[in-house]
């Protein structure tokens, strides 16, 4: 059944997509969006460097993007810089690092577009394995983290005076941020993670009232990005990452004009 | 570790301090089980600053805190929720507690906003917000409560109310509080001990102690003493009556 390189696209399409409903729900919730992108910036270098000591590209990248994460939480403790800045630097200055890298590695054609967009239509076996195994541990600790990391997102203080830990969760959410993008880089790419992390979610916030129903929905509005996204393009021929980001930019578009429609007939 | 079996969280000595500034400093106390210990003192005294102490929400301290529960209720001064998450405030309600619904519905209607229970938390007003702030805490049946200005934007007559309510969730729930409040008619009205602070403990001891210090004087001005006055008329007045303290009809 998983001989068919589009099987293979979807099955990978949809695992990827129950994970990042859920991560994409706390990224808009706790204003994460450019924190993902750092992280998905910071995975180039994390891909120099399996070329570089010829290690698993996936466990690189969780180590690269885990470390410069950590990094951030310990410079907003220290540093007077707003987060956004501190975000810029770590995102720009590891994307160049690894930039660099790249050009010593002269004797390994790189293909940058492949790192960038992904290619999910070469999925192979064992990565499927690797996003439904990874995808359903990352969900299982999601799961256990859930209330604490709930809480810690409404108020800090309040989830650190009632024995929440919020400080422990956020590290452990964070490790959760790099391993989604450690197991996802390959297939939509650096660039388009951030997009399948936020979009759904966004769109998903434009619907729901409560936490849960916001996490259920996003997960829908993934699995219908990969659909929609794959099968146009096989269709017409176009590159099915981006296809799939647009798939879920007509989604979340649509969920706001339903919205609007339902205001108009409650007046 | 467990001395006094009554003894919720014990300051010794403590203080914090953030860039070489000293936010409160020396600051000893202890919260009992059935009691209610207020801290009061100027803008900038320190007095959120000691209840985060207590909470343990400070890090890097100076002295000691000794916490003998976890089981803790805490209401912020501030909090402000981000539009991004939907939250209901029955979702609310659940935030470090799993409560039963009919819990739930209890303490929204100890504190008057049951009927709010499905509404979106952004689109209450102040006053509400604060109510179900209070019920949150009080839901989860806390061994320590800890109030920093629990009625701000309350109206004046749920003010009232609210603040006897937290002094029957004391005796029935047999917990201690810690309570931080603007309001000195009150705070001497409903208080086992107050502390003091002006960056330090100014003065501490029984409401009446307090008054009567001649530090509590030079910090409040002469206002302060004759709200003593009409709290010792008041608080005679309805304990007259059968001994229970009593809202004047």
């Amino acid at each position: 059944m998983f001989d068919d390189f589009f099987i293979r696209a979807l099955t990978a399409g949809l695992g990827l997509a129950f994970v990042t409903g859920p991560l994409g729900c706390f990224v808009i919730w706790r204003r994460l969006s450019f924190f993902a992108g750092t992280l998905a910036h910071s995975a180039l270098l994390g891909v120099t460097l399996a070329f570089s000591f010829d290690i698993n590209i996936s466990f690189s990248v969780l180590l690269v993007s885990s470390a410069i994460a950590l990094i951030l939480l310990r410079l907003q403790k220290t540093t007077k810089l707003p987060g956004d800045a501190l975000l810029g630097l770590l995102a720009h200055s590891s994307l160049a690092i690894g930039l660099v890298v790249i050009g010593f590695l002269s004797y390994i054609r790189f293909d940058i577009m492949g790192l960038l967009f992904g290619d999910i239509l070469a999925v192979n076996k064992k990565d499927l394995l690797v996003i439904w195994v990874g995808g359903a541990i990352i969900l299982l600790i999601l799961k256990i983290i859930w209330k604490p990391l709930l809480a810690s997102t409404v108020n800090y203080e309040l989830a650190e005076a009632e024995g929440m830990q919020p400080e422990k969760v956020n590290i452990i959410f964070t490790i959760l941020m790099a391993a989604i993008i450690a197991i996802s880089i390959k297939m939509v790419g650096i660039l388009l993670i951030t997009g399948m992390l936020i979009i759904p979610a966004a769109m998903a916030r434009n619907l729901a009232n409560n936490p849960q129903q916001m996490v259920v929905l996003s997960i829908i509005g993934g699995i219908l990005a990969v659909l929609v996204g794959l099968f146009s393009s096989m269709q017409f021929n176009s590159a099915s990452g981006p296809s799939i980001i647009t798939a879920a930019l007509f989604l979340f578009i649509l969920s706001f004009l339903k919205i609007n429609k339902f205001r108009q007939l409650k007046k | 570790m467990k001395e006094n079996n009554n003894t919720l969280v014990k300051l010794e000595n403590t203080g914090v301090q953030v860039d070489k500034k000293w936010l409160v400093k020396g600051v000893s106390f202890e919260v009992q089980r059935g009691k209610i210990i207020t801290l009061i003192g100027p803008n900038g005294s320190g007095k959120t600053t000691t209840a985060k102490l207590a909470l343990g929400i400070h890090k890097n301290i100076e002295g000691k805190v000794h916490k003998f529960t976890d089981k803790i209720g805490y209401v912020p001064q501030k909090i402000s929720i981000d539009w991004t998450l939907p939250l209901r405030v029955s979702d609310f309600m659940l935030l470090t507690e799993n409560l039963k619904n009919n819990e739930i519905d209890t303490a929204l209607d100890l504190t008057g906003v049951k009927h709010l229970k499905n509404n979106d938390l952004r689109n209450l007003s102040g006053g509400e917000f604060q109510r179900v702030l209070i019920a949150r805490a009080i839901a989860k049946k806390p061994d320590l409560l800890v109030l920093d200005e629990p009625v701000q934007g309350v109206d004046f007559k749920g003010e009232i109310a609210l603040y006897e309510l937290i002094k029957k969730i004391s005796e029935k729930l047999d917990c201690g509080i810690l309570l931080i409040s603007h309001d000195l008619h009150v705070v001497m009205s409903a208080t086992d001990y107050v502390v003091c602070l002006n960056g330090h403990v100014c003065c501490s001891g029984t409401p009446q102690a307090v008054a009567n210090d001649s530090k509590y004087r030079e910090l409040f001005g002469d206002r302060a003493s004759t709200i003593l006055s009409v709290y010792e008329h008041d608080h005679d007045h309805t304990h007259s009556t059968d001994g229970t303290i009593e809202t004047k009809k």
